[in-house]
């Protein structure tokens, strides 16, 4: 339960999520109200350098973004599963520490991996 | 210190007494979602006028002066600006994709923004794993931010995306780290609990040495986090003409513009409620006298001074670093920020198990 009133946590999480979406509506909505239209054919190039844009931009692209996106996934999942174990740190005592150790330790390994393999450098 | 849930259960026992419960709980949700957009739209107006200002005294200029007094009326200014321009529809684009990104960004800033502990019983939703539920939550914005770059069809707002996504992932990651130590000191991630906890002193002094390289780590993720300062990239305008919102016109960009102010404001937000005690006053134990002055500001204060402090910090960085280069970035946190944090992490459980701590 929160602090404020008695309505449950989800429905406030929905009620602040669509209070967002409301926002860039009627945002939207008054601005289509009030704002001038107008056409022309090169209005609604794609603006890049002035000269007409070449080739598709909806393309597969440069790798080097993806192997940090993979890390990132690996790393992210680890700090997901340390969080509940930060919680009661205090009452699981040193054999907690020690298992966490031995969790945080295969984890660095994966990483100095990659580090070896120069997955972490900018090509 | 004043309790803010008197007037929310007066407010809540006024409509109990007159309606029934769902038609309570429906105008109660309606009253918090005014009060949200309200406070969402003045702070995030407040905050692009302090960062004018404050960007024009670093530089020794005055910022706006010539709308209203101070320039204070130029926050108007700029929306109304915003306003009457036309959105433009461009060819090639994805119709759907395109429309759907600030909703994304905006739904996502604005449910953690409703997280934050805005004073002595003024806080929204309270989940037992607030601090988790802020994270997970903030970190949504990435996609649309994606698909923003993706929808226009134009290789600037692509790269810019790209950029943003491989930045803002990254520097999660230390972010998380960083907050994870500060959980592992308090042993919980409820707000309400984590503020609480900072009674007698503030997370930054309990947790000693690891609380304040936590707290250093924390800013400078939280600063890569918004897209801002030296890590600004994605919308490096020498290279990339805005980044992803280079072809959103009007208030489709105004949007984006008005999320990424308001996710300065929620990180310094987060940084204030982990480390500098949230709207916890500040107390020193055993000191009843002092810690009874300090409990005549009101809590409000406490939470949005230690907010706009961090936020200065966080503007300083933008005027004092030079932007850095993708490849300096990722290695950056990659190969120095997320080792440290691990290292800290282990710092402060060692720390923690064995009493070391105020």
């Amino acid at each position: 339960m929160n602090l404020l009133l008695e309505i449950s946590n989800g429905d406030l999480a929905i009620t602040a999520a669509l209070t967002g979406m409301t926002l860039v509506f009627a945002a939207y909505w008054i601005a289509r109200l009030i704002g001038p239209k107008s056409y022309s054919v090169k209005k609604g190039e794609t603006y890049e350098c002035g000269i007409p844009t070449r080739g598709e931009s909806m393309i597969q692209f440069k790798t080097g973004y993806y192997i940090f996106a993979i890390l990132f996934l690996i790393f992210d999942v680890e700090t997901i599963f340390l969080y509940p174990w930060a919680t009661i740190m205090r009452s699981l005592g040193p054999s907690g520490l020690l298992c966490i150790a031995i969790f945080m330790f295969i984890l660095v390994l994966g990483l100095a991996y990659a580090w070896r393999k120069g997955a972490l450098k900018w090509q | 210190m004043f309790d803010f849930s008197v007037i929310t259960n007066w407010f809540n026992n006024l409509l109990l007494g007159c309606m029934p419960e769902w038609a309570t709980v429906l105008v109660e949700c309606i009253v918090i979602a005014v009060i949200l957009l309200a406070a969402y739209s003045v702070l995030a107006m407040f905050y692009i006028f302090y960062e004018r200002k404050l960007c024009a005294y670093f530089q020794c200029r005055l910022g706006p002066m010539r709308v209203g007094p101070w320039g204070l009326m130029q926050l108007f200014a700029d929306v109304i600006k915003m306003l009457i321009k036309e959105i433009i529809s461009l060819k090639g684009t994805d119709k759907f994709l395109f429309k759907l990104a600030p909703y994304i960004v905006v739904a996502a800033s604005v449910t953690v923004f409703a997280c934050l502990p805005w004073g002595y019983g003024l806080q929204l939703i309270n989940y037992n794993i607030g601090i988790f539920f802020m994270l997970a939550v903030s970190s949504l914005g990435v996609i649309g931010i994606l698909l923003a770059g993706w929808a226009s069809n134009n290789k600037y707002s692509l790269v810019g995306a790209m950029r943003s996504g491989a930045q803002m992932v990254s520097y999660e990651i230390s972010m998380g780290l960083a907050l994870l130590a500060i959980v592992c000191l308090a042993g919980t991630m409820d707000i309400n609990e984590l503020v609480w906890a900072q009674e007698n002193c503030w997370f930054i002094f309990k947790g000693q040495i690891p609380a304040i390289i936590a707290f250093v780590l924390y800013l400078i993720a939280a600063t890569a986090e918004t897209n801002r300062g030296p890590f600004d990239l994605p919308e490096a305008e020498h290279e990339l003409t805005a980044g992803f919102h280079t072809e959103y016109s009007g208030i489709s960009f105004g949007m984006f513009y008005l999320s990424e102010y308001l996710n300065l404001f929620i990180v310094s937000g987060i940084a204030s409620l982990m480390f500098l005690g949230g709207w916890m006053p500040f107390h020193i134990a055993g000191w009843d006298g002092f810690n009874n002055v300090m409990n005549w500001i009101p809590s409000i204060v406490w939470f949005l001074g230690k907010t706009f402090f961090i936020s200065y910090i966080i503007i300083w960085f933008k005027w004092t670093f030079p932007r850095v280069r993708i490849d300096q970035l990722l290695a950056f946190e990659w190969k120095y920020l997320m080792p440290i944090a691990l290292v800290n992490l282990c710092l402060m459980a060692v720390c923690v198990a064995l009493g070391w701590t105020f």
